[in-house]
């Protein structure tokens, strides 16, 4: 880890595996996920989300917004520092076609990593419980033929 | 308030997802790429991540479990326990072919769009097609 400026100290960016940095953001995804149901009723689950918006579901619309804008705004802020970094690799076909089997597949499976891996299995839910081990297990699959089978 | 809390809860998952580095799809393949376990190149960072999560949110569902109501809204609208069923199972073995072939999944391609990058909207764009055209055939 690394800390700088900002408020006294940097936030760490993780550059190789730091157990503790997961952890505290997995806390904070957490919390975020305790603070919507406790305080709003609702799943933080992502695809949900964002489906409804797209569904023009009004009765649900503006905390869904609400979420999406500090999703998307926290996002941006972390990623403005110059330390923080991402890498695709994939094409352009690539990314459609993943995007589109993330899309149409988590609506039609009710949910997501976040939906199903982390508020579903915080209440206990069997549905989220086989779909979590459904999608780990067939990206783990589909990573392997892709990197090791066909690209090695 | 209740918008402010829904902002609220936004900023802090999307806070996690960047501060863990889930935003980045290199590390979540990492992570699945089951192969780097014997190759000792293997990122356990997403168990860890999901742990983290895990050790939160569960005294939070428990918490509002033992509340008649949530504290700004009327009702809980929280799924009851329904069976696994096919829509539940192809539905995870899509979102796993996808997940598999980029490394994003719902939560970290949203919060990812503020770095600007043409790969982002791509994907962005995709998933948001993909999920508009659920609500059109198969809702």
């Amino acid at each position: 880890m690394c800390f700088v400026a900002a408020w006294g100290y940097r936030l760490p960016v993780m550059t190789s595996f730091d157990p503790l940095t997961a952890l505290l953001g997995g806390a904070l995804i957490g919390l975020a996920a305790a603070l919507a149901v406790l305080f709003n009723g609702r799943v933080a689950g992502i695809s949900g989300i964002l489906g409804g918006i797209l569904d023009l579901d009004r009765a649900n619309m503006p905390w869904r917004l609400a979420f999406l804008i500090g999703l998307i705004g926290a996002g941006a802020v972390m990623l403005a520092r110059p330390e923080a970094t991402i890498e695709i690799t994939g094409s352009t076909p690539l990314l459609i076609a993943g995007g589109l089997l993330v899309g149409f597949g988590t609506r039609l499976g009710s949910g997501c990593t976040s939906g199903h891996g982390v508020c579903g299995l915080a209440r206990g839910s069997k549905r989220s419980l086989v779909s979590t081990a459904i999608y780990i297990g067939v990206a783990v699959a589909t990573l392997f033929v892709v990197r090791h089978v066909i690209g090695g | 308030m209740r918008l402010l809390s829904g902002l609220i809860a936004g900023a802090l998952f999307g806070a996690g997802l960047a501060l863990s580095g889930m935003v980045d799809p290199a590390r979540v393949l990492g992570f699945l790429d089951i192969a780097g376990v014997a190759q000792g190149t293997w990122d356990p960072t997403l168990a860890f991540v999901m742990a983290g999560a895990l050790a939160v949110a569960t005294p939070g569902y428990w918490l509002a479990r033992r509340r008649a109501k949530p504290v700004f809204e009327p009702a809980f609208q929280v799924p009851g326990k329904g069976a696994v069923d096919r829509r539940l199972t192809l539905g995870a073995v899509m979102f796993g072919l996808g997940w598999g072939l980029v490394g994003f999944c719902p939560g970290p391609a949203l919060a990812a769009l503020g770095s600007g990058r043409t790969e982002v909207l791509i994907f962005g764009a995709a998933m948001a097609a993909g999920m508009w055209l659920f609500g059109r055939v198969a809702r």
